[in-house]
């Protein structure tokens, strides 16, 4: 009997499990339930970028750049489909290598489909292209801190740079059994690997591209962003219950405290605004709808319900207190708050993992309020891990594409809006 | 040509019906007078709007039928408050009903 000991401790192992238990050797079977919830996760998760994400940033933009900005998702989701099935998925789950990436391999997916193989119950097919809709929708998060100076083809060479370099090795490093996962960290659906990621990406870019001369934020189609809320609050159950990888207890209790978060975020960010102004607004209500969503995102799998209000309802002040106090305090222009609302709540989330994790939602995952002060400390480590390579690595790339093709349109471009400098269209005639 | 709040069209366009008056133009504006702006909150931030939605309704008609129409509009348009709006009275130089090639009181 070989001994070959893998717990199933993060959800996101490859190949085939193995359960040695002296006498027996337990291999995972297909599961057409499972199967069948992780495609319609994967679709979930798809619609949170194309047309969710789009629809949120879009709507917020002024009508001379809201093609743009929607094209910033459009594109972002396309480029990243072609790269993960090129090169991408091994990188990030193949065989670990000094914990830092895959091994690469199966160049355009040679073989893995026609193989047959499972990722737990379901086949690595699915599993595949589940997890591709998050490399997708991480780089698209991104887009909407830098709307309404950056050149499109300075765009266009981004994406597939910042995938690359910084999603890869961050998704490997937590999900595809790299340093951060063989230290313990937890992060069911993509607190650090998405959230803070994308949102400290976002903060270095913006603080290289500079900001714009108008940062008055005068949504031209609000309707559009609460629309694109919605479907991302819809397309969120798929994010973060089929991060559970199974349709069955774990997925259900994922699914409620996504919901629950959410609820209790956006009625916090409405108190806030109550509070402040003695009117709470759609936008506002919006707002703390996704900062709930964000903050719940790496707890899903590991919180209990009580915990969910807490963890929405403390996100909401975070985020709020960034986006109202710290942004204009610190002058950076970003834009639509990705850093504000991805960033610091996926910060605050990501923690909270390790004070409100329950033994009792999920035995991969015990936290403060349990007993165990040592999650906090490892998921301390992952969110600065995460921040801090994120932030240098965009920078970098960032600065490379500023030396070379220019990050930023002319002054007259971003005055006339982006849609008839970069793209010669208008999306409103008379 | 007359400036008027956007709730009072209707109302506007019922009392020209009554006079025999029903052609006009609409189009939506934004302007300020003496009528105080509103404020508008996004994500934290507090924007002074001045600019705020009237309609402009411009009618041509003969010079005969001026006081009357102009009587009507003011009427219906009034609510007493500041931004009821202003009407201005123009000279139109020539008129041309483009189905038929009509001119002046022809085509109006």
């Amino acid at each position: 009997m070989t001994e070959v000991g893998f717990l199933l401790l993060t959800f996101r192992t490859r190949e085939i499990v193995y359960l040695n238990t002296e006498e027996h050797m337990v291999i995972a079977v297909l599961n057409s339930g499972d199967t069948a919830w992780m495609l319609m996760s994967t679709a979930l998760v798809m619609l949170m970028t194309i047309p969710g994400l789009a629809l949120f940033y879009a709507g917020l933009v002024k009508k001379e750049t809201v093609l743009n900005t929607l094209f910033l998702s459009f594109s972002a989701y396309a480029m990243v489909s072609i790269i993960w099935f090129v090169y991408g998925y091994p990188l990030v789950f193949g065989p670990d290598v000094h914990g830092f990436i895959g091994a690469p391999g199966d160049f355009f997916f040679h073989n893995v489909v026609e193989s047959n193989t499972l990722v737990g119950s379901i086949p690595t097919s699915v599993y595949a292209a589940f997890e591709m809709t998050f490399a997708a929708i991480t780089v698209a998060l991104i887009s909407g801190a830098i709307i309404g100076r950056m050149k499109f083809s300075a765009w266009m060479l981004f994406v597939p740079l910042w995938a690359t370099f910084v999603y890869l090795p961050v998704a490997h490093w937590v999900w595809g059994g790299g340093w951060l996962a063989q230290l313990g960290a937890l992060d069911f659906a993509g607190g650090t690997v998405v959230h803070i990621n994308s949102g400290v990406a976002a903060l270095a870019l913006c603080l290289v591209l500079r900001g714009r001369k108008d940062r008055s934020m005068l949504p031209h189609q609000l309707g559009y962003a609460i629309m694109g809320a919605g479907l991302l609050w819809f397309g969120w159950f798929g994010f973060n219950a089929g991060s559970a990888l199974s349709a069955g207890p774990l997925a259900g209790s994922a699914f409620i405290v996504t919901n629950t978060s959410a609820a209790a975020a956006m009625l916090s960010w409405m108190l806030i605004e109550y509070l402040r102004f003695g009117k709470a607004t759609m936008l506002g209500a919006a707002s703390g709808i996704v900062a709930g969503l964000v903050a719940i995102t790496p707890a899903a799998g590991f919180v209990n319900i009580p915990a969910a209000i807490v963890i929405g309802f403390v996100t909401s002040i975070v985020s709020y207190t960034a986006i109202s106090f710290i942004k204009p305090r610190l002058g950076y222009d970003d834009a639509l708050d990705v850093f504000g609302i991805h960033g610091l709540s996926g910060i605050w989330g990501a923690l909270a993992v390790g004070i409100f994790a329950s033994p009792f939602i999920n035995a991969a995952g015990t936290g403060l309020a349990y007993g165990n002060p040592g999650q906090l400390e490892i998921q301390a480590v992952a969110v600065a891990a995460t921040f801090a390579y994120s932030f240098v690595v965009t920078l970098i790339i960032a600065k490379a594409i500023d030396l070379t093709i220019g990050l930023r349109v002319s002054e007259e471009q971003e005055a006339q809006g982006l849609d008839q400098a970069l793209h010669d269209e208008a999306a409103y005639h008379i | 040509m007359a400036i008027v709040r956007p709730n009072k069209l209707e109302v506007i366009k019922e009392a020209l019906d009554d006079i025999g008056c029903p052609s006009l133009t609409v189009t939506e504006v934004k302007g300020r007078g003496r009528q105080k702006g509103i404020t508008e909150i996004y994500r934290g931030r507090e924007y002074a709007i001045d600019l705020l939605p009237k309609l402009e309704i411009n009618i041509v008609i003969p010079d005969g039928a001026a006081s009357k129409v102009v009587d009507t509009i003011a009427k219906a348009a009034r609510t007493g408050e500041i931004g009821d709006g202003k009407i201005f009275i123009m000279d139109v130089e020539q008129v041309v009903r483009i189905r038929t090639g009509e001119r002046d009181h022809d085509a109006i």
